[in-house]
């Protein structure tokens, strides 16, 4: 199963400035696991331990925050879109 | 001269030059302006800050930027008022009212992490700015990008009220409305930063436009003549003033600019929006994001950035924090307005409504100083009163017909047209 993966800017430098990245995975940890395979360093960038996400670190599923779902067990399909974003301030 | 070292990450402590980044490209964390605390010493004194202009800029020296002012030239400096009328319906012996309320030139705290913002954008060499943005902030950044001759794109929610809406249009900004909350339109925001190049001033100029956030606190201790009072209540939307206006008071601390009275600093919010307040009373780190769901619109924002900073400096403080409902929030700006003369936006609604529940809690001493942070201006956000108040009488010019009001012997006639 093909998942889109955006890159943001900060971890561009790992993926040789590639915005857009296919993955496979049943699920957002399976397809992360496979991105951080793929880059050397992407894994301490994300995670914090293994199963921890960094604190400023968002994971989207589509439009929605994963942890209003099923945080990084939340399930994947085909075409679905994963978007790494970065906290920002308020407004 | 500049007293600026760099950025750090504040997570892992990676250094960084001054450029237009956001986050720690290590570890995401956010960077924080460094600056040379030591060579201040002597220098940045009582007096030098005394001398300076009658803006925010008389606190240039803790502040990021390297060469002069570019915008925010009468921005900052806003009324420090002893709330006394409030002091008795409250029963608490000293309380003052920080109004950003009267903060120009778009009425709202914001002006002073867009001077900075903007003037840092323009040694950057940015020619175009943008914000994501609950209203005030998109109204700042169109004001001072004007002024400033520099392009302007701000993004909104899409149902924000009309004062936020044309205080914001009437600059001529590129304005685009998001379907969707204050939390996509960052998000959003997010992935334009990183597309266009642009100054998004929460965004990749996030390090230095949260430092002019200091000047607020800095204010309340030099207004006070040089005190701080002991509590201080903000309003918390992504978390980037309440954490600075505790920086800006330990930094006026370690220059021996006012004594360590240990001040203390509480949160406010709305309960519809309350992810930092929630962490906060249920002793976590941790903020759980939230769907919003307040008429307290410019802090609606359920996954807040600097939440986590937030929760670290009221715990470091001693502080602690309280929500209030809708109702609670109206309740207070009516307050706030007969009794001292300040019409505020319900963020300000949420900290009086707050401080009252903090005071009555037992949280915050009656007989110590308490200073309630009012960062937005009612005139923006008029729906939320409309039909909370008496409608005016309306008469014939004639004398009579006044006699006959006074006497209560003349009913309304018509209620005036909704705004």
């Amino acid at each position: 199963m093909a998942i889109k993966v955006r890159i943001p800017t900060p971890l561009r430098s790992l993926t040789n400035g590639v915005d857009m990245l296919e993955a496979a995975g049943a699920d957002v940890q399976s397809v992360l696991t496979e991105v951080c395979a793929r880059f050397s360093g992407m894994e301490k960038r994300l995670f914090k331990e293994p199963g921890e996400l960094n604190r400023f670190v968002n994971i989207y599923v589509n439009d929605e925050d994963i942890r209003f779902l099923e945080n990084l067990k939340t399930p994947v399909k085909d075409g679905d879109d994963l978007s790494i974003v970065p906290a920002i301030a308020g407004g | 001269m500049s007293y600026v070292l760099g950025l750090k990450c504040r997570e892992c402590g990676q250094t960084y030059p001054e450029k237009g980044v956001h986050v720690c490209e290590t570890c995401f964390g956010p960077l924080e302006v460094q600056y040379d605390y030591p060579a201040m010493r002597g220098k940045v004194t009582r007096q030098s800050i005394a001398s300076g202009p009658h803006n925010l800029w008389r606190y240039r020296d803790l502040l990021p930027i390297n060469g002069e002012p570019k915008s925010g030239h009468h921005s900052g400096m806003t009324p420090l008022k002893r709330a006394k009328n409030l002091e008795k319906v409250l029963g608490v012996r000293e309380l003052y009212i920080k109004d950003d309320s009267a903060n120009y030139p778009t009425w709202s705290y914001k002006e002073r992490v867009v001077s900075v913002a903007i003037t840092k954008a323009i040694e950057l060499g940015y020619d175009t700015v943008g914000c994501a943005s609950t209203g005030n902030l998109a109204n700042s950044v169109a004001a001072h990008a004007a002024e400033a001759g520099l392009r302007a794109f701000v993004m909104i929610p899409h149902d924000l009220e009309q004062g936020k809406v044309f205080g914001s249009l009437i600059f001529n900004p590129t304005m685009v409305r998001i379907e969707g909350n204050y939390d996509d339109v960052n998000r959003l925001c997010s992935e334009i930063a990183d597309k266009y190049r642009w100054a998004i001033v929460n965004v990749n100029l996030r390090p230095f436009y949260t430092e002019g956030a200091k000047t607020f606190g800095f204010e309340i201790a030099e207004q006070l003549g040089w005190k701080l009072p002991r509590h201080t209540i903000c309003p918390t939307a992504g978390g980037t003033i309440l954490p600075k206006i505790y920086k800006a008071y330990r930094e006026f601390i370690d220059l021996n600019l006012v004594a360590d009275n240990q001040p203390r600093i509480y949160s406010a919010q709305a309960a519809g929006c309350n992810p930092v307040v929630e962490a906060i009373i249920a002793g976590r780190d941790l903020i759980k994001p939230q769907k919003p769901r307040t008429i307290a619109k410019s802090i609606a924002i359920g996954n807040p950035a600097d939440g986590y900073y937030v929760v670290q400096a009221v715990k470091q403080s001693g502080g602690w924090a309280a929500d209030a409902t809708d109702v609670e929030i109206v309740e207070a700006i009516k307050l706030l307005a007969r009794t001292e003369g300040t019409w505020t936006e319900p963020a300000g609604g949420t900290t009086l409504a707050a401080t009252i529940k903090l005071i009555e809690s037992g949280r915050i001493p009656r007989d110590e100083s308490i200073c309630v942070c009012i960062t937005g201006n009612g005139l923006k956000t008029v729906e939320v009163v409309v039909d909370q108040l008496e409608p005016p009488a309306s008469i014939p010019p004639r004398l009579e017909a006044f006699d006959r009001l006074m006497a209560g012997g003349v009913a309304i006639v018509a209620a005036p047209a909704p705004v």
